[in-house]
């Protein structure tokens, strides 16, 4: 997006080979992309000792390419939710010196950096690439519930049904974008709706 | 003489107002006709006799309303007032600090004593005797923080400080300009302003996060903020936006004078002892307007600042819905001729 946004939404960069054996790799449908696009660049035997958590998402698309590129531990999960205890515990038993990558949709990214940052690691030390949907989750600021794959502006909360703006403002704690009451000063004023996080 | 606690509520019936000695004391934001953003920071020292600046922490008439108030927002949504889990030592720290100066300030109604690490706190407006072992946190009813903020007018964030920055780890905030804790908790000083618009360009933050990182103990600093809210309500947080968002459109030429109110936020920042971090108190006073047009000058002034506020800040804090009534309501009360220089009523 080249839209100007503000300081606190996150910035995306192109994921690239860390000097180091520990390599884990977390990814979602398009997101193996960028992990291949680094294997051209990476030096012979890189993925050696690589761990990949990849969720490919509606079809297998993807994953014979990750496969292929001989990683010491492939995974393969349908949903981040079912990834997320492997991904816990392999940051819990991590040796100094693991890089870790991030590449997917918002949504994926931030929320392995979520769990990344509880196990103590420090965000900027993590390489993300995004790729794929712009679909954002975001945290309702009335009801805290937590919206999945946001396509659209403003956006319907999925708990208590509030018509929210999606900001830009965004909190890796949470790994979401705030949503905020559109129409809270006259509840009759309805924005239309565009799809615009696609 | 202590002070005489007004009976008073911030929702529903809004009973709140201000006593005459309390509207001249009023920490009016603008020394000059026009208002933009500055890094209007100085020392924290001590000011006139009944001005809000006679203690370093003000108590005023109408904090037990707004315990009370505090209060009932925390029973509501506890997410208010939370604390990662490496401030505890600063809450200690902000407890031994707003003790300290609320009992020099105000001995009449608070006293500390002390005999090593054994503690009694006297609290006579809300009836309060604990004793306790400072640093034992088994000894209160809450975590340091939340258990002398409950007793202290204003908001309060704790923000750490490392990798040359400043980390929102801890607050109790119930009485916000539409800002929320628990979303921007664990954010640092760039990401949690990232939302306020025209100030990044301007440099505003990189000079303030200069200053602020250097604040040494004993040193304090202090800056004003404003902003408006309709009704005096305290808590305009954004978890309640949908509740108290349509209060705005309820603003008419005939109830400008009780229902707008200009909210002024005295900010501070104290170096903290042994957490070395930073306590940031924001201190929230209210003045409907026709409290305020009883200062001729204020009624001049406010109303040039309002009629020339850049559009953006204006929306940014809110005013489109009303900014033209509330406008053309000051204009009366305006005839054009100069203001004095300073804060201060003539």
């Amino acid at each position: 997006m080249a839209a100007k946004s503000i300081i606190s939404r996150p910035v995306y960069g192109t994921l690239s080979p860390q000097p180091g054996k520990h390599h884990l790799f977390v990814a979602d449908a398009e997101g193996a992309l960028a992990i291949t696009d680094l294997a051209a660049k990476a030096p012979d035997g890189f993925f050696a000792d690589a761990h990949i958590i990849f969720i490919p998402g509606n079809d297998s698309k993807h994953v014979a390419a990750l496969e292929a590129l001989k990683p010491a531990q492939f995974y393969q999960g349908p949903s981040f939710a079912s990834a997320l205890p492997r991904l816990k515990q392999t940051l819990a038993n991590a040796h100094m010196g693991l890089h870790l990558y991030l590449a997917g949709t918002e949504g994926l990214i931030g929320q392995a950096m979520q769990a990344a940052l509880e196990a103590g690691i420090d965000h900027t030390s993590i390489q993300t690439e995004h790729r794929g949907s712009l679909a954002r989750r975001i945290q309702c600021v009335h009801c805290k519930g937590i919206t999945e794959n946001v396509t659209t502006q403003p956006a319907t909360c999925s708990h208590c049904g509030l018509l929210l703006l999606v900001r830009d403002h965004y909190s890796r704690r949470l790994a979401a974008f705030q949503g905020v009451c559109i129409n809270a000063e006259d509840r009759s004023e309805i924005p239309p709706t565009e799809e615009i996080f696609r | 003489m202590g002070i005489t606690f007004r009976k008073e509520t911030f929702r529903d019936d809004f009973t709140f107002k201000n006593s005459p000695e309390h509207i001249r004391r009023f920490p009016f934001p603008f020394h000059e006709d026009s208002y933009m953003y500055a890094v209007n920071i100085e020392p924290h020292v001590l000011g006139p006799k009944g001005s809000v600046l006679e203690n370093l922490i003000d108590v005023d008439e109408h904090y037990v309303a707004e315990m009370q108030d505090r209060a009932l927002v925390l029973a509501e949504d506890p997410l208010r007032c939370q604390s990662l889990p490496h401030m505890t030592l600063a809450g200690w720290d902000l407890l031994e600090l707003l003790m300290e100066q609320q009992a020099v300030g105000y001995p009449e109604h608070f006293t500390l004593s002390r005999d090593g690490d054994k503690w009694r706190w006297i609290n006579r407006p809300l009836g309060i005797d604990d004793s306790f072992t400072f640093g034992d946190v088994s000894t209160l009813p809450y975590g340091p923080m939340e258990y002398i903020t409950r007793q202290s007018q204003g908001d309060f964030c704790i923000l750490d400080q490392r990798d040359g920055n400043l980390w929102m780890d801890a607050g109790m905030v119930t009485t916000q300009a539409d800002w929320s804790l628990d979303f921007d908790i664990g954010m640092n000083f760039f990401e949690w302003h990232a939302p306020v618009p025209l100030a990044h360009e301007k440099g505003i933050f990189t000079r303030a996060l200069k200053f602020l990182t250097n604040i040494q103990q004993g040193k304090p600093a202090r800056r004003l903020n404003w902003t408006m809210t309709i009704n005096p309500r305290l808590d305009t947080s954004p978890e309640n936006y949908h509740k108290w968002g349509p209060d705005r459109a309820t603003v008419t030429p005939e109830n400008v004078g009780d229902k707008v109110h200009l909210r002024v936020e005295l900010q501070s920042f104290w170096r903290l002892p042994r957490s070395n971090g930073i306590v940031f108190p924001i201190r929230c006073y209210l003045i409907k307007m026709d409290e305020l047009v009883t200062q001729p000058k204020w009624a001049r002034r406010l109303h040039r600042v309002i009629r020339d506020l850049p559009d953006e800040l204006a929306n940014y804090k809110g005013l489109t819905r009303y900014r033209r009534t509330l406008v053309e309501w000051l204009s009366k009360l305006d005839d054009g001729s100069p203001t004095s220089p300073g804060f201060g009523p003539d």
